[in-house]
């Protein structure tokens, strides 16, 4: 049990709520605004979605590139462009990664959704239950969480904890091959080439991590408007300003 | 063979002059990169080191790697080093035949015991007790083995005896198994290739004959000095691929203009190899020189990855073979459509209930 502190202003009613925080996706009891997002999950979001964004698009055009440029070779760099930002924004994206693992251990324990999959938990599968029936037009009336519900977390913790990492680590070994052999690149992330059986594997399995990713923002963004329409917390705001209200006082 | 002679005594026997084989030790020193301060120290090595024999057995295979091989363009190398003092047996290219050659392979074993390196070309069948490889009446596996058994280090020649190659493509009905899963107790210098480069041959066994080690090798086991790079890192049309210049299709304005063959499926940017240095046929050319893509013929399971026009690895778990590209994108499809779907159930839903909550 913990007791929910507010930042100054942000709070719409002053009441110090007690809440059942220390159990993961438990549903709300009675209050109407929590802190849940602190400004380096916030600032690290939007970063993150940006370069995304720009690791996709670039790294699609890498894969797939765009019709042959007129002109002499040396007048032209677009390739090298291209891939210039997609490098750039994979290390932004690697390095925000480590900085939200970071925030993860020191942060309020929001933070450390993203990197958890509570698997022996029965309770929060029973949560995820509910929350894919509420999905299916099952259940009539959806609950109400401070933080991720559970289908979300589910969703978040496979394709962006686990995505991240895994495009990282594949993004670097791929990288290395051309930092050359004894790059710091190499020399950290270069056993993945063996291990997938070849660089054109590694190449494989990048496209489709970056699908993988891909589908997660597309379910992602359509999750994040329809609840904030129909679920009974605020959603979108949340993740700008940090606060989560909810719609009504109902308990469950 | 009472007496073990020095590389330089057969040398000498075999009508080579002092004056041929200082040239012969200055041309190695710089095929392996080193200094000039290095030659002395080769010319020492090979007038007192005992020579080391290399016996060469030939597995499953097509003997493509000989046929590059016997074309080395540094044939000093190649004649001195191996067809004159070191290659003591390869059935492919020796004289004798019959029992009298493998009479020579038990010679060399019992004299040159813990002491000659054993290349192999092509692999060994382990289906039916390895009945689809008979040698001199027995299964290649056996011979493999005895072989392996007193030998000092192990050279894997070819995509074959690296990786298994063609006759390991799926569904490998003879079990053809690269070399380092039969032989696992001895150091195994992986040369891939279907075939080898021949001078990468000849440069790998030179290095390990003078210097009396096996070359710093890569994580796969590759010798670094060959393997270390891309075809792409090397390759001439590198400035067209930054520029984004490509050969859209065999035959356009493109490939007429030699630019990067990426989108015509070149596996440069996937292929470890020394084509876009050393090349092929006393430095000629090389495929992409040619106008055709890099095929990644080093690359392991070169023959399972797909089309050779591809640079994503087929995908056959969805029943068509397709690759990730196109499997991702079927699924952004199939997921947008759902959504649109559900965001029209969720509205109407909506509507239903409206003023409710």
């Amino acid at each position: 049990m913990t007791t929910v502190s507010n930042p100054p202003g942000a709070a719409t009613r002053a009441t110090p709520t007690l809440v059942l925080e220390d159990v993961p996706a438990a549903p709300v009891r009675s209050y109407k605004a929590v802190y849940v997002y602190e400004v380096p999950v916030r600032l690290w979001h939007w970063i993150n979605a940006l370069c995304i964004t720009v690791l996709a698009v670039t790294g699609y055009f890498i894969g797939s590139p765009l019709p042959t440029q007129p002109g002499e070779a040396s007048a032209n760099f677009l390739m090298g462009y291209i891939r210039f930002f997609h490098f750039a924004a994979a290390y932004v994206f690697a390095i925000g990664f480590v900085g939200r693992i970071y925030w993860a251990f020191v942060g309020n324990h929001h933070a450390r959704q993203l990197f958890r999959f509570p698997f022996w938990n029965g309770h929060w599968w029973r949560e995820v239950w509910t929350e894919a029936r509420w999905y299916l037009f099952l259940e009539a009336r959806p609950k109400k969480y401070v933080g991720h519900n559970p289908l979300a977390q589910l969703a978040m913790f496979w394709a962006i904890g686990v995505g991240s990492a895994f495009m990282i680590v594949t993004g670097f070994a791929l990288y290395g091959e051309g930092a050359q052999a004894g790059s710091w690149q190499d020399r950290l992330f270069g056993w993945v080439i063996p291990l997938f059986g070849q660089s054109q594997d590694v190449h494989t399995w990048h496209h489709l991590g970056m699908w993988v990713i891909i589908l997660f923002v597309i379910v992602h963004i359509y999750a994040a408007v329809r609840e904030d329409i129909m679920s009974r917390q605020s959603i979108i705001s949340t993740m700008v300003s940090g606060v989560r209200t909810f719609k009504d006082d109902a308990s469950e | 063979m009472a007496t073990l002679e020095t590389f330089y005594e057969v040398m000498r026997r075999q009508g080579i002059t002092r004056r041929s084989f200082l040239k012969y030790c200055s041309l190695t020193a710089a095929a392996l990169g080193l200094g000039p301060e290095f030659v002395p120290t080769i010319v020492q090595a090979m007038e007192t080191k005992p020579r080391t024999p290399v016996l060469w057995l030939h597995g499953l295979e097509c003997t493509c790697c000989s046929e590059s091989f016997i074309r080395s363009a540094h044939p000093l190398v190649k004649d001195v080093v191996l067809s004159m003092i070191s290659l003591d047996y390869d059935d492919t290219l020796m004289a004798s035949a019959g029992h009298q050659a493998e009479a020579i392979l038990d010679e060399v074993i019992r004299d040159y015991k813990g002491n000659y390196i054993l290349a192999v070309e092509g692999n060994p069948p382990l289906n039916e007790d390895g009945m689809f490889c008979i040698i001199g009446g027995k299964p290649f596996v056996d011979q493999l083995r005895k072989v392996a058994k007193d030998a000092k280090a192990i050279i894997s020649w070819g995509s074959c005896a690296s990786y298994g190659c063609v006759q390991a493509a799926r569904p490998n009905p003879t079990r053809a198994t690269p070399v380092h899963e039969v032989i696992t107790d001895k150091p195994i210098i992986k040369v891939p290739g279907c075939p080898p480069i021949a001078e990468v041959m000849t440069g790998v066994i030179t290095y390990m004959l003078t210097f009396d080690r096996i070359p710093e090798l890569d994580r796969q086991g590759r010798p670094k000095m060959f393997y270390s790079q891309r075809i792409h890192d090397k390759c001439y049309r590198r400035p067209h691929f930054d520029a984004g210049q490509f050969v859209e299709s065999f035959d356009d304005e493109g490939a007429r203009r030699g630019y990067c063959l990426y989108k015509v499926g070149c596996k440069g940017p996937t292929t470890y190899n020394a084509c876009s240095t050393i090349r092929w046929n006393e430095g000629t050319s090389f495929p992409i020189q040619a106008g055709h893509g890099c095929i990644g013929c080093s690359e392991d399971g070169f023959w399972d990855k797909g089309s050779w026009y591809a640079r994503l690895t087929d995908i056959h778990q969805f029943g068509v073979e397709a690759n990730a590209d196109r499997v991702g994108a079927t699924a952004a499809a199939g997921v947008g459509g759902a959504i649109a779907l559900h965001a029209a159930v969720s509205a109407l839903k909506r509507a239903q209930h409206k003023g409710e909550v």
